[in-house]
């Protein structure tokens, strides 16, 4: 199972889990494992048409997956994926 | 050619003498610092410690770009400003402050919010730029302008225990329009004013802010150009993912259609402050002495969307309480044939709520203009105002 980092601002969607698991040979299985988990989620991160929202960055490891293979992007089972959100406060 | 670096007093030699003792920056470095300038935009909580510590590093020219007053909500975390200052000038508050800290660098001040119109005129003449603002428009702005001057903008962003800071600079890596092509849509990614934000925050970001512009203008270390961190406080975690300059960037790519400074707020769809007061708009408020009139004639269902634990804060006798994150799929409790008043803290979440409750359909809603603040403000004083 991947673990997903989930930043404050999303972390109320999570029943306050600040990690959680996801399975799935790539990123758009463990996204769907995830907003089957936490369904209130999905408007938050993907917009009407179905993709990602454009301010919401995922990255696996160190690598933001629009420069892998976007919701095509293989993981494997010790994947560590971190979810960006864009936060504005100062 | 190399410009000719000022040269040091001796006063100046003896308070930089810890920064002389170390050899990436030693009498060359320190005299780098007196020769720049970085221009701070906000002196709110991540201006406040990037402030400071760059004028105590001895940056020669501190320039301070800010519209607000003090207000004593800003001192959990603004700590530059003080109990002493409330009311006055938030750029004349830093000021002071910095002079009496270093009386050797000089303090430009811009009271106006920084805005297409001034950017041009104000940004050119300095080294760098510090984003330290509170709001999406001026985020974008304070981008675009540091990739037509051809700048660094020493990013940072901070929401209750989250940080995120990187370097953008377009000459040497990403801009933020590579990381961020669009805002998120205006009222989805909830404002410190409305969410509340760590004191303390500020303070650990703002200071890793200044170091990264002290290492970019002293040419030394590696700063985060083309990387981002993203801190979080609760878990003491520090996690660095690698940015890429998108090819397809906007103002900074090779095919960039964005040529010139642009209308931020339309853009974003917000307006470019942090301020949390909400109105519907005409014929969807309800002002504070209104609604104590209707609920003096007949019943009114009063409706609060704020968290469970701001209710411990102030709450009003009645009101059914649905946070605004939970009430799309809590629709069915409340009856739509039902008069109603939404509220929240100030009525920027309840102005959302009505806009979603007005698309399912609930013609008899209105907003409380100002909030519960407002309630307590014009009607009942025994209520804290937070």
């Amino acid at each position: 199972m991947a673990i997903l980092r989930i930043p404050t601002p999303l972390r109320s969607y999570t029943d306050g889990q600040a990690e959680v698991t996801v399975s799935g040979a790539n990123i758009a299985e463990a996204m769907d494992h995830l907003i089957g988990k936490y369904p209130t989620l999905k408007p938050h991160l993907y917009n009407g048409d179905g993709n990602l929202r454009p301010f919401v960055n995922l990255f696996v490891g160190e690598n933001n997956i629009k420069d892998l293979q976007g919701l095509d992007t293989p993981i494997d089972e010790n994947a560590r994926l971190l979810l960006i959100p864009s936060i504005a406060g100062g | 050619m190399e410009p000719i670096l000022p040269g040091l007093t001796r006063d100046e030699i003896l308070r930089y003498s810890r920064h002389l003792l170390i050899p990436e920056v030693g009498l060359e470095g320190q005299r780098k610092l007196k020769g720049s300038s970085a221009l701070v935009i906000g002196t709110g909580g991540l201006g406040s410690p990037v402030a400071l510590y760059l004028a105590a590093a001895g940056i020669g020219r501190i320039g301070l770009v800010d519209y607000d007053v003090v207000d004593s909500s800003n001192l959990q975390r603004q700590v530059i400003h003080g109990t002493s200052t409330v009311g006055k000038l938030k750029v004349e508050s830093a000021k002071a402050k910095l002079v009496d800290l270093n009386p050797e660098i000089q303090v430009d001040v811009f009271n106006e919010p920084f805005t297409s119109d001034n950017a041009l005129r104000i940004a050119p003449d300095y080294d760098i730029l510090l984003d330290g603002t509170d709001n999406f428009p001026t985020r974008y702005l304070t981008n675009d302008v540091a990739v037509f001057l051809g700048k660094p903008n020493v990013y940072a962003s901070i929401y209750r225990f989250d940080g995120q800071v990187s370097v953008f600079y377009a000459k040497k890596g990403p801009c933020y329009r590579c990381l961020f092509p669009e805002p998120p849509p205006p009222g989805l990614v909830p404002s410190c004013a409305e969410g509340g934000v760590l004191g303390v925050l500020p303070g650990t970001i703002g200071t890793i802010q200044a170091t990264e512009a002290l290492k970019v203008l002293l040419g030394i270390g590696e700063p985060l150009i083309g990387k981002l961190l993203l801190y979080n406080a609760l878990d003491m975690s520090f996690d660095f993912v690698k940015l890429k300059k998108n090819p397809n960037c906007r103002v900074c790519g090779p095919n960039a259609d964005i040529k010139e400074l642009i209308d931020y707020e339309a853009f974003c769809g917000v307006p470019s402050h942090d301020h949390d007061e909400g109105s519907a708009g005409t014929g969807w408020d309800i002002t504070a002495p209104e609604l104590a009139d209707r609920l003096k004639q007949n019943h009114l269902k009063l409706l609060d969307v704020r968290e469970p634990h701001e209710l411990e804060i102030s709450a009003l006798p009645e009101a059914v309480n649905i946070p605004l994150g939970t009430l799309a799929a809590r629709l069915s409790e409340l009856d739509s044939a039902e008069e109603m008043v939404v509220f929240c803290k100030s009525g920027s979440r309840s102005t959302r709520a009505l806009e979603l409750l007005a698309s399912a359909g609930f013609k008899k809603v209105k907003n409380l203009k100002g909030g519960i603040n407002a309630w307590a403000k014009e009607i009942d004083p025994k209520l804290p105002i937070y």
